[in-house]
């Protein structure tokens, strides 16, 4: 009898590895004949190159790389294709990439200056002021202006968030090693190989086969390492290709901040129609997002964002009008929880404002109107059995006994709040249809290979796909290997984002071990493989018939199905400092089923401790669109003495599309815990209706009792 | 410049002014110690000098001339503290990892949860909330107790 694997805390695969110092990240590796590579990024937000003057001549030993020695397209692929790998002549942000420079010497590389005049141009850096957008969604349902004038209150409210930096502990890197057959082998840390593999045949105008990207171990990518990749992917291959020689770039910690991606800022605005007893019967949600400098993954962003804008709420009127706007700020990208943080923020904390209102319990008032069964989103969508809004609600109030404490903490200098969310699964709409991710399985000498381009960036996504595997394929978990995601040997099983990698590639590989099964007629694949050779099996995704989706309308079902989660905040106020400390934590999130359940609380904790500093540490100064604390000494993320204490509750309500069972995971932990802080702080009598929630800000919040209802 | 490594005697030729963590990563070819900062910020390059936890981007290698310098490298694979990241899920991404186990090194007997809490303050993690390494680091030195 196997043991099951699925449900058990199965010891990493990774685990080894990386206790020991062994495994080998980017910077870990070195090349014979490696150059040393830097970008040269502009000092202006907004002008036009006038000249550029060097302080090394043509005998110093350095290759220089500028837009003029790109053999194919001078863009990343990616949406809408409008941003440059090297810019041509005019710059739309702060610190984009104009010239690259390599050198066997990494002093002499970094010493060298590069002075490059501009005609400056006027930046804009306020979304509201915005001269372009990117994409505007419109999510429409029933009549909400019919239904906010029969309403008995209608409240108003904005709600802002800033700018994140992900802070992956490993900054980003790549090394590119140029082929004899005029390919291009790109080694680096990143999310998404195969987005790698499109950015550089584009860029050099290469078949599949002559460009090979292999993912080295990650050190945390969180989003950040899905799409900035693909440009530093090009610009390590365009010196290799020009030197002939590997080249390595590996940003240091104020490099990777100013220049890479962070979570968009955002401004929602809601106007929601209310009935006395509580009941939501109109919302109408205004969301926008500064896209920075250019378009990257801003469209999907917003999408994901507006859809989970009114949060895990019935209502039968709701309009969500949603736009994502260039600034000149460097490019926002994606981030985990990608929007949906950013706009259940506003809904939960305007929820309690709506509680406030109305003089009500924000328990009761999300018990009144959490998604059912039978009720339908904004979207349209029907929701299911494994709804567990109400569920996860009950349990945190129990868990944290949050209404005894929300009456004795009146007036003190404690807070206590919550907040109530979901989070779809896997990619937007339409997209995992246009993805067509395929997975693979193949019999070895030692057991079976799993073949997916899906990455472990610290998650866990090879130890939980190993344990799906042997389940379905009924072998012991240990014959279960996985592959080290490399284009030349892995099908395309899409990008790892999205919360898809455990509930969509989970679920194409649990159907390629049931087929593989089959063809080992009751063999172990060890067995199998010494007698018959390797056998393979590839699956591809196969759309459910009843989730479809209308990208012209957006109406449909948006996710095959959602986690649903509810978040309980503890905090604390310093009178004198006025910082506010989260000092505990109740997550209860309801992941359809466990695979590794270690690893399951692993993610929640450790989101968890991201949004919090989201809410409370984490502040991205800018000033002319440049980023004023880029380093780890003033953009501080939390650390153990600023991360609460985290109690966990996983809950099991399983899904009919997951393998075994299984919702996402790795994004959810994201959208609660900013809204439960602000509303800890509410609790507190300050109106604060924005994070970070630094003591500048609490400093000059009104008091609460300022707030009343909006007579409709 | 001479110094004991892992408790072999090693000579490096680098600048005295070099970071111990290139030394160690580029001439000594131990790449288990990390770089995320530079600036001391992290830990992710934590060493023990001496038994004392170090920031090895802080520290040029003329300053550990003569002494007693240990790495990741140095622990084996089987020390209690590495055992327990691995059957708890202290280690995710893993590049925090060496250094949090280095300095975790320093802990006495059966810490308590703020004493861990304290010691670990400037170690760095982005994954776990902490939270995973805290019961690997307890597991550890409250079973290395025991036996």
């Amino acid at each position: 009898m196997i043991a099951r694997a699925v449900g058990s805390s199965a010891p990493r695969k990774d685990a080894a590895a990386k206790v020991t110092g062994a495994a080998k990240y980017i910077d870990d590796l070195n090349f014979p004949g490696m150059l040393y590579g830097r970008t040269i990024r502009s000092t202006v937000p907004c002008g036009t190159i006038r000249s550029i003057r060097f302080s090394f001549g043509p005998d110093d030993g350095f290759t220089v790389v500028d837009h003029r020695d790109v053999p194919g397209v001078n863009a990343v692929a990616m949406i809408l294709d409008d941003q440059p790998f090297l810019a041509e002549g005019r710059v739309r942000h702060l610190a984009e990439p104009i010239l690259l420079l390599a050198h066997e010497d990494r002093e002499a590389l970094l010493a060298a200056r590069v002075d490059i005049e501009y005609d400056l141009e006027e930046p804009v850096f306020d979304p509201l002021h915005s001269p372009e957008t990117f994409k505007h969604i419109r999510i429409e349902k029933g009549d909400v202006e019919a239904a906010l004038a029969g309403a008995d209150h209608v409240i108003e409210g904005e709600y802002r968030t800033g700018a994140q930096e992900h802070v992956y502990i490993e900054p980003n890197g790549v090394i590119a090693v140029p082929e004899r057959d005029g390919g291009i082998t790109l080694h680096g840390s990143l999310q998404c190989p195969y987005y790698v593999h499109k950015a550089l045949k584009v860029l050099f105008t290469l078949p599949d086969e002559q460009v090979r990207v292999v993912q080295t171990e990650t050190g945390g990518g969180f989003g950040g390492k899905e799409e900035y990749p693909s440009l530093i992917a090009g610009h390590a291959a365009l010196l290799a290709r020009k030197s002939g020689r590997p080249v390595k770039i590996v940003y240091d910690r104020t490099e990777d901040m100013v220049a890479t991606t962070k979570r968009h800022p955002s401004i929602v605005k809601h106007r929601t129609g209310v009935m006395n007893d509580g009941r939501i019967v109109a919302m109408d949600i205004d969301v926008l997002m500064d896209g920075g400098a250019y378009c990257t993954l801003s469209p999907v962003v917003l999408s994901r964002g507006c859809i989970h804008a009114s949060g895990p709420y019935r209502c039968g009127h709701v309009r969500i009008d949603g736009r994502a706007v260039m600034t000149n700020a460097p490019p926002n990208g994606a981030f985990r929880g990608f929007g949906a943080p950013q706009t259940q923020f506003a809904t939960e904390v305007h929820v309690d404002r709506i509680a406030e209102a109305l003089g009500m319990d924000p328990v009761r008032l999300r018990e009144i109107n959490a998604l059912r069964p039978g009720d339908t989103t904004a979207t349209g969508q029907l929701i299911e059995d494994d709804c567990s809004a109400l569920e996860t609600l009950r349990v945190a109030v129990e868990r944290s006994e949050f209404q005894r404490k929300r009456a004795e903490y009146a007036g003190t200098s404690q807070g206590i709040g919550l907040s109530l969310f979901f989070h779809g699964s896997g990619f937007t709409g339409s997209g995992e249809v246009m993805l067509k991710s395929r997975a693979a399985l193949e019999t070895t000498g030692r057991g079976v290979r799993i073949l997916v381009a899906s990455t472990e960036i610290g998650q866990g996504t090879r130890t939980m796909h190993a344990q799906i595997v042997a389940d379905a394929l009924g072998v012991p978990y240990a014959d279960v290997e996985p592959a080290q995601p490399d284009t030349a040997v892995v099908p395309d099983s899409g990008p790892t984002v999205a919360s898809r990698t455990c509930m969509i590639v989970g679920a194409i590989l649990q159907r390629a071990a049931y087929e593989l099964r089959e063809q080992l007629g009751g063999l172990p694949p060890a067995e199998h493989f010494r007698r018959h050779g390797r056998t393979m099996v590839i699956k591809e995704y196969e759309k459910p018939e009843d989730v479809n989706w209308d990208d012209a309308t957006y109406r449909g079902d948006a996710y095959a199905t959602y986690g649903w989660g509810c978040d309980v905040v503890e905090v604390e106020l310093d009178p004198d400092t006025l910082e506010v400390r989260a000092t505990d934590v109740w997550a209860v999130q309801d992941v359809g089923c466990a695979i590794n359940p270690m690893l399951v609380v692993n993610q929640i904790e450790g989101g968890t401790a991201q949004a919090v500093g989201w809410a409370l540490n984490e502040r991205v100064v800018t000033r002319e669109g440049a980023m004023l604390n880029a380093t780890l000494t003033n953009y501080t993320i939390p650390t153990t003495l600023d991360t609460p204490r985290m109690a966990v509750t996983v809950m099991e309500n399983p899904s009919r599309h997951g393998p075994f069972g299984a919702k996402g995971v790795g994004e959810m932990p994201m959208d609660g815990p900013a809204a439960a802080v602000v509303n800890a702080i509410r609790h507190l009598g300050l109106d604060v209706r924005e994070i970070p929630a630094v003591p500048e800000l609490v400093m000059s919040a009104p008091k609460i009792d300022a707030v009343e209802p909006v007579a409709a | 410049m001479r110094f004991t490594l892992n408790g072999a005697e090693t000579e490096v030729h680098a600048h005295p002014m070099a970071r111990l963590l290139d030394v160690l990563r580029e001439e000594c070819g131990l790449t288990g110690t990390k770089e995320g900062c530079g600036e001391g910020e992290c830990g992710a390059c934590t060493v023990l000098v001496d038994g004392e936890a170090v920031c090895s981007c802080l520290v040029p290698v003329a300053q550990v001339e003569g002494a007693q310098v240990a790495t990741i490298e140095g622990l084996g694979g089987d020390h209690p503290l590495q055992r327990a990241f691995c059957d708890l899920g202290g280690a995710q991404c893993g590049i925090c990892t060496p250094g949090m186990i280095m300095t975790a090194m320093t802990l006495g007997p059966e810490p308590t949860i703020d004493e861990v809490r304290t010691r670990l303050a400037g170690n760095l993690c982005r994954c776990t909330g902490y939270e995973a390494i805290y019961r690997a680091v307890l597991q550890a030195t409250h079973a290395e107790a025991v036996s």
